[in-house]
């Protein structure tokens, strides 16, 4: 099987600074495959996904590499033609469900919007897949949510809304960025059961954005570690939680917080291994130089 | 009940303002010198004239006395007679209303959209010599004042490519069918749009003098959010759901950045109805701002306060409006 998403040898940068904020980058996935990208804050892992849904802010800007989307590469396309690829293929769950739907319109046309207007649906139909869909994530009264207000509901709710507005077009590809950060605890186990369970059954190829270890034992099966931008290590998550290679991980993993030895959670990476990872990327870049 | 409630409570305040303006302007042209005889009796009149005219006007009597009689007279609608054109003072402010209402609305229109068009056009091209052209657009329409606009639009449009009227609301020599003041519409309503069509090109000057600093105004404000609104997360989904840039400005940013806009063109509609008093007077335009400087030359203490009483209830009316479409367009204060 052909994998449906492959980045290739990926860079890009921040305007009006040397350094790379992505540092050739590259993996694929295939279809029903599920990657999560692992890292702190500022490791670059929600600029990959933003890279591959054409969403990258205005200062930032890809310099190499590429992103093959179903067999066509989006760094060649026109940018209408590419909107339009991503809109009806690709889809992302957002971090912040408070923030991620339109405060003054209904839910109904926020999950039915792409398909009537960028896949040509009737309203009719798309209304009766909204229904299916908020169905699939367990709202119990749909036609109420559906007139609701995104203020109307809890933020469990929204992201579910969301979720049933990533699935709606059938992509083969979606992005979940962080999607369980903003969430209590409680909800979160529930949305991230809702992900797997609504990516299992459509077979999508996902992308899983997270700080979370435990998050990604739960969801992926195969994990990128990301530092500076640049992926570390590459494992299959059984692999790696029997013991990862690079040292930069190991202390990652190291740091995840554990109920049963609470002092322990608490202590930071520890420095030596952050200054090995961090001249490993800059020993990578020179060599980058060179090869340029 | 709630909303019943509401309007009772809206209507209760209002009322509040105009009882204040009416009490502010009664005493204080009161206060400040220059009388309305003096400037109605020629050079030399006698004492006994001054005397029986003072009296005539009630002016002889205490402050006090003189604002319960006119208070009263104002609850049974009288709101007295103008001493210069010695009319009664409400059929003549509301002779004059219209056409101030007019050019006011014309002036917002043209505000609204130049206003818009260049916030739009700033935002479609942000971070580009467009957007930076817009800037700078938009601090030449700030700096220099509605006045000034208008002496500006004068020698540009009056006097070296004359094509548009200087002075006046419409041609004289024009036969006038009309019954109402509101002479833009009627003649639209009359399907004579030859008299619509000079009616706007009186209007257009005066009306665009207004419009420049309140479209400024607007297309900073309205940028500046729609800007930020850009960023917003549910902006950025959108973008992933293939929507083009066009759409997205306008379907997803617009209608939630235009509220804050909404909120300011109401208050600074209020200031454009101030304008009107000196922009009036520059264009000979026979609307009540120009009728409000005569009467104040003329201390014509009767026709200052009924034409206050006016500005002061549209200024209240005018806000109810905007509190009522903010409360429509946004739908968190919907329930509330």
């Amino acid at each position: 099987m052909s994998a449906f998403l492959t980045v290739h040898n990926l860079s890009a940068v921040l305007h009006g600074f040397d350094q790379r904020v992505l540092r050739s980058v590259s993996f694929s996935i295939d279809t029903g495959e599920v990657l999560g990208l692992v890292g702190e804050s500022g490791a670059g892992k929600s600029m990959i996904g933003k890279a591959i849904l054409g969403i990258l802010p205005s200062a930032i800007s890809i310099i190499e590499g590429e992103i093959l989307l179903d067999g066509q590469d989006l760094q060649k396309m026109k940018p209408a033609d590419r909107r339009r690829l991503i809109g009806a293929t690709a889809a992302l769950i957002p971090q912040d469900p408070l923030t991620a739907l339109n405060p003054s319109r209904r839910i109904e046309p926020q999950i039915t919007n792409r398909l009537v207007d960028i896949l040509g649906w009737i309203k009719s139909d798309a209304r009766v897949r909204a229904m299916e869909l908020l169905n699939e994530v367990h709202i119990d009264n749909p036609e109420r949510v559906m007139a609701s207000y995104p203020h109307e509901l809890s933020g469990g709710m929204r992201q579910r809304v969301l979720i049933a507005s990533a699935f709606a077009a059938n992509p083969k590809l979606v992005i979940a960025d962080e999607p369980t950060t903003a969430l209590d605890v409680t909800v979160q186990k529930q949305i991230l059961r809702l992900i797997r369970e609504l990516q299992a059954r459509h077979s999508t190829a996902m992308v899983f954005v997270t700080h979370d270890l435990g998050v990604v034992s739960k969801v992926c099966q195969r994990l990128s570690v990301l530092y500076g931008g640049k992926i570390i290590e590459n494992s299959s998550v059984p692999d790696f939680f029997q013991g990862p290679k690079h040292a930069y991980s190991r202390a990652l993993l190291a740091a995840t917080p554990k109920y049963t030895d609470p002092d322990a959670s608490l202590l930071p990476v520890d420095e030596a291994v952050i200054e090995a990872v961090a001249a490993e990327v800059l020993a990578a870049d020179k060599e980058w130089r060179h090869g340029a | 009940m709630k909303l019943l409630r509401a309007i009772l409570v809206r209507l209760a305040t209002m009322s509040v303002t105009l009882i204040g303006a009416a009490v502010v302007v009664f005493f204080v042209i009161r206060v400040v010198p220059g009388n309305p005889i003096a400037m109605m009796l020629p050079p030399g009149a006698s004492e006994e004239d001054i005397a029986r005219l003072t009296a005539h006007y009630g002016l002889d009597k205490t402050i006090f006395q003189q604002f319960g009689i006119w208070l009263s007279g104002v609850f049974q609608g009288d709101f007295g007679t103008s001493i210069s054109l010695r009319q009664p003072v409400m059929p003549l402010v509301l002779g004059r209303l219209p056409a101030t209402l007019e050019l006011a609305i014309f002036a917002l229109v043209i505000a609204v959209v130049i206003g818009g068009a260049l916030a739009l056009t700033g935002v479609r091209h942000r971070e580009t010599r467009t957007e930076t052209a817009v800037d700078v657009a938009n601090g030449v329409g700030l700096s220099i004042p509605d006045f000034l606009w208008a002496l500006i639009l004068i020698v540009l449009f009056g006097v070296l490519m004359p094509i548009f009227h200087i002075s006046g609301r419409i041609s004289p020599s024009l036969d006038l069918p009309f019954v109402t003041q509101f002479y833009v519409f009627e003649s639209l309503f009359r399907l004579r749009f030859d008299l619509w069509w000079d009616l706007l090109k009186h209007m257009f000057m005066p009306a665009l003098a207004l419009a420049i600093p309140l479209a400024a105004i607007i297309s900073q404000l309205l940028k500046q959010s729609l800007k930020e609104t850009m960023h917003l997360d549910y902006v950025t989904l959108s973008r992933t759901k293939g929507y083009s840039e066009n759409h997205v400005i306008l379907s997803e940013a617009l209608p939630n950045a235009v509220l804050p806009t909404l909120t300011l063109i109401g208050v600074q509609f209020t200031f454009l109805i101030g304008g009107t008093v000196i922009i009036e007077r520059l264009f000979s335009y026979e609307g009540l701002g120009n009728m409000a400087i005569d009467a104040v030359i003329n201390r014509d203490l009767p026709l200052i306060q009924g034409i206050v009483i006016v500005f002061a209830l549209l200024f209240t009316i005018i806000n109810l409006v905007v509190d009522m479409t903010y409360a429509l367009l946004n739908p968190r204060l919907r329930h509330a």
